[in-house]
């Protein structure tokens, strides 16, 4: 941009993560492969998480270090927001991908096996007397993936979840609020309410899981309806996992003042991160649970 | 730790990190852009060798020197080759070295990303690869279903290197995630003063654009290798019509990333042509906004054409009418290009140096693949052509003559830069003529083939093929072992020794900011920002 602040330019030195983080995830992605095969968990997939960990912690330690030191100026703020906007545009499309598979399965998938267009006889010659109904609680074939007793309600846990993650986007805007007013106790306050909220819910979505499992014989090989509930909410899940953990390293680095009313990239990042969850929870709830 | 360069130190020496961590832990735009071009030359070759294998078997009917199925392990692997760890880390590798340079930045916005993005590529390739060792060890089978890896064939029926296979795309897909968001990065926050967007060079534009487009679609393929992972390992049933599920849905969401992925090979071939061909001709690039506009059209088209590569799986007609037009649209703003590429040489004082040739030669046979392109978006004339070998010569005429001939054409143009020597200039001309005969000779006779019938990814075939698939095999070793020309031109380049020195300028239409710079460049280009009028 013609406005740029061109006075200096932040180049770091060679760095070791790169290669570290090669070499960590090869190791968990072998580690994965031959535990699958092997039916069990073996020892390379825990090696290789940890090393995921040590990455982590040492790439991103070295770069709060770096911010700390007061290396980086307007112009790297700007490529790492930059960086974090397009990131979080590719985990939009990751997930409309798997929304795109919901709605495939539910508007063309199941009604053609039903016969609906021009598929009667697809209809009669694959799974004769097999009805397009969503949530599919009749497989096509019910002996190759046992179908779901039932479906599960938006009602209940679902809902509650939906409260909790809604309110926690109000609590992390209001320690953004905090934290630009210079209000230190607010800021980490409104934090650990965000951090809870975000643990509560993956602690119903488990308990939801449960229910799933146990009583609803709802389950991964439970057909189409159990897939993609199980790969949306699964994979929501584990971003709002990943969020918490972010929110958490946020909140010690609030408690320890690394964060000034100007300058605190990290805090916007993982704000936007979580706001971005959330939006994508509002679809799960609205296509998975509710209609 | 790390440092920060201060203003007016551009004229102190060049210091850069010196023995082997100078590539590993590297954080240079150049050193990682070279590193990005030897993987992907040793790719070239690698993936060159499977297609000899493909091509000798080919040479009669009948069953020659490999089993049917060792043949489908090589189609598989040469197509995931030359897409994922030739073309692509290719053009990554050129953006590296040239878009910094070219927009006047000392470097990427995101340097130890990406590094990464780099480094991910040799572990991704490494699980592919040991597959292939393996299966030629007798253990085990690599892939076998094809690049395009359809379900059910990867689901149902692939060999248990799948699942490497599936981490191994998803490794790639980080990759370039990483690699298109600090592209982004770059062009948006680094530019110089001055340097409008709409001043920027075409090869940045198209790049631009490019890692739009790689954000947007490589996550949606890692959800189709997601999805064959579940549903080989964990019992889902996404790709299995018995659970409710459909293979049909498996094509829709690997050519919503595919459709997009064959521009992501092509839009920076574009960008290289645009900057090769107004060198050379000695004047600007005739309708510069025109080419801006033109690749954005075919950037959003690229996402509304996916199903004319499924025409034949039993859509509705009101679906295959809309993909058959969309896709008849990208030939107007392709058209445009090519236009605006032969108004630029119109009357300018045209020279023909190697790049040059191997751009015209690009534009050429580039414009015949999308001609066969536009034959096979023509719903009932695919119903024909689908799965012969007239699309397998449809996509290696837009891939091999196209991006590939414009990577040639780059290195050639951008190799005195980069070395500070001037390449052997009949060497380079011997591999274009050799090359370009070759590779006709090799692809041509495949439209033949391919609409009389024969079908793709078969190793045995109809006596009526076989003299045409005899002139494809004889190409085929030639062109192959022609790329040994390119390769001694570049080793001989870079040691320098009985080389012309290349002036700041190399060539003497050469205008931008990468021609004002000393050759070789130094490792940090710009520390202070040179400024656009």
């Amino acid at each position: 941009m013609s406005t740029t602040n061109h006075g200096e330019y932040f180049i770091p030195e060679p760095s070791k993560w790169p290669l570290v983080g090669t070499f960590a995830l090869t190791t968990t992605v072998i580690g994965a492969v031959t535990s699958i095969h092997g039916g069990s968990i073996n020892w390379i997939l825990p090696v290789g998480l940890l090393l995921i960990a040590y990455l982590f912690y040492g790439w991103f330690g070295a770069v709060i270090d770096e911010s700390q030191a007061n290396n980086y100026n307007d112009q790297v703020d700007r490529s790492f927001r930059i960086g974090m906007l397009w990131f979080i545009f590719s985990e939009v499309m990751f997930f409309a991908a798997f929304f795109g598979a919901l709605f495939y399965a539910r508007t063309i998938a199941v009604p053609w096996l039903g016969g609906a267009s021009n598929n009667a006889m697809t209809n009669e010659l694959l799974w004769p007397g097999f009805q397009a109904v969503w949530p599919l609680l009749t497989n096509p074939d019910n002996t190759k993936f046992v179908a779901p007793e039932q479906a599960m309600g938006a009602l209940g846990l679902p809902a509650i979840n939906t409260a909790l993650l809604l309110s926690s986007s109000v609590t992390i805007t209001l320690a953004h609020h905090a934290l630009r007013a210079g209000h230190r106790k607010p800021l980490i306050w409104w934090l650990v309410a965000t951090v809870a909220l975000g643990v509560a819910f993956i602690f119903f979505q488990v308990e939801e899981y449960m229910i799933a499992y146990q009583e609803m014989g709802l389950t991964l090989s439970s057909g189409i309806y159990g897939s993609t509930f199980f790969m949306l909410t699964g994979f929501h899940g584990f971003h709002v996992t990943m969020g918490a953990t972010m929110i958490t390293i946020i909140l010690v680095r609030a408690i320890k003042g690394h964060f000034t009313p100007e300058k605190h990239f990290a805090f916007e990042a993982v704000a936007w991160y979580w706001h971005f969850v959330d939006v994508v929870w509002l679809g799960l709830y609205i296509f998975v649970y509710w209609l | 730790m790390s440092a920060v360069i201060e203003e007016h130190h551009d004229d102190h020496h060049d210091h850069k990190p010196t023995g082997i961590g100078r590539w590993l832990f590297s954080t240079n735009h150049k050193d990682i852009g070279t590193m990005y071009l030897w993987f992907s030359f040793t790719m070239l070759f690698i993936g060159g060798a499977l297609a000899l294998v493909i091509r000798a078997e080919l040479f009669q009917p009948g069953l020659q020197f490999v089993e049917p199925e060792f043949f489908n392990q090589m189609t598989t692997l040469h197509g995931l080759i030359m897409v994922f760890g030739v073309i692509m880390p290719a053009f990554v590798g050129l953006a590296n070295w040239m878009v910094p340079m070219m927009i006047g930045a000392p470097d990427m916005a995101l340097p130890r990303m990406n590094h990464w993005s780099f480094w991910l590529l040799p572990g991704a390739f490494g699980l592919l690869i040991e597959s292939l060792i393996m299966s030629m060890m007798g253990m085990g089978s690599a892939p076998n279903f094809g690049w395009t890896f359809y379900a059910p064939l990867s689901t149902t029926y692939g060999p248990d290197s799948t699942d490497f296979f599936i981490f191994s795309v998803h490794m790639m897909g980080i990759s370039s995630i990483m690699g298109a968001i600090n592209i982004i990065a770059t062009i948006m926050n680094m530019r110089a003063p001055g340097m409008t967007y709409m001043k920027m060079p075409i090869f940045v534009w198209t790049w631009f654009i490019t890692a739009y487009l790689l954000i947007a679609v490589m996550p949606v393929l890692a959800t189709a290798v997601t999805m064959m992972l579940t549903d080989r390992n964990f019992g889902t049933s996404f790709f299995d019509a018995a659970g409710g599920g459909d293979p049909v849905l498996f094509q829709h969401v690997f050519w919503f990333f595919g459709h997009p992925e064959v521009y992501i090979m092509i839009l920076p071939a574009f960008g290289i042509i645009s900057q090769v061909v107004p060198t050379f001709a000695r004047k600007k690039i005739f309708g510069y906004s025109s080419m801006v506009y033109a690749t954005s059209s075919i950037a959003f088209l690229s996402f509304i054409v996916w199903a004319h590569h499924m025409f034949t799986t039993g859509m509705p007609v009101a679906t295959e009418l809309f993909f058959m037009y969309a896709t008849m649209l990208i030939a107007v703003p392709t058209g445009v290009k090519v236009f605006n590429w032969v108004s630029t040489m119109w009357k300018g004082s045209m020279t023909f140096e190697t790049p040059m040739l191997f751009a015209i030669g690009f534009i050429f046979m580039f414009s015949i693949g999308g001609f066969t392109g536009l034959m096979l978006s023509i719903v009932p004339a695919d119903f024909q052509y689908h799965d012969t070998y007239f699309v397998v010569a449809h996509f290696h005429y837009v891939l091999v003559t196209g991006a590939l001939y414009a990577i040639y054409s780059a290195v050639y143009f951008w190799l005195p830069k980069w070395t500070g020597n001037m390449y052997d200039e009949k060497l380079g001309k011997v591999h274009f003529w050799v090359s370009t005969i070759s590779v006709n000779v090799l692809f041509f006779p495949m439209h033949f083939v391919g609409l009389a019938g024969m079908p793709r990814r078969i190793p045995d075939y109809n006596m009526q093929f076989a003299e045409f698939n005899q002139m494809a095999t004889i190409g085929a070793f030639v062109f192959g072992f022609s790329q040994l020309i390119l390769l001694w031109n570049v080793v001989k380049t870079i040691r320098g020794r009985s080389t012309v020195k290349a002036t700041d300028q190399v060539w003497e239409g050469a205008e931008g900011l990468e021609w004002t710079i000393p050759s070789p460049a130094p490792f940090h280009s710009f520390t202070t920002p040179p400024t656009v009028k």
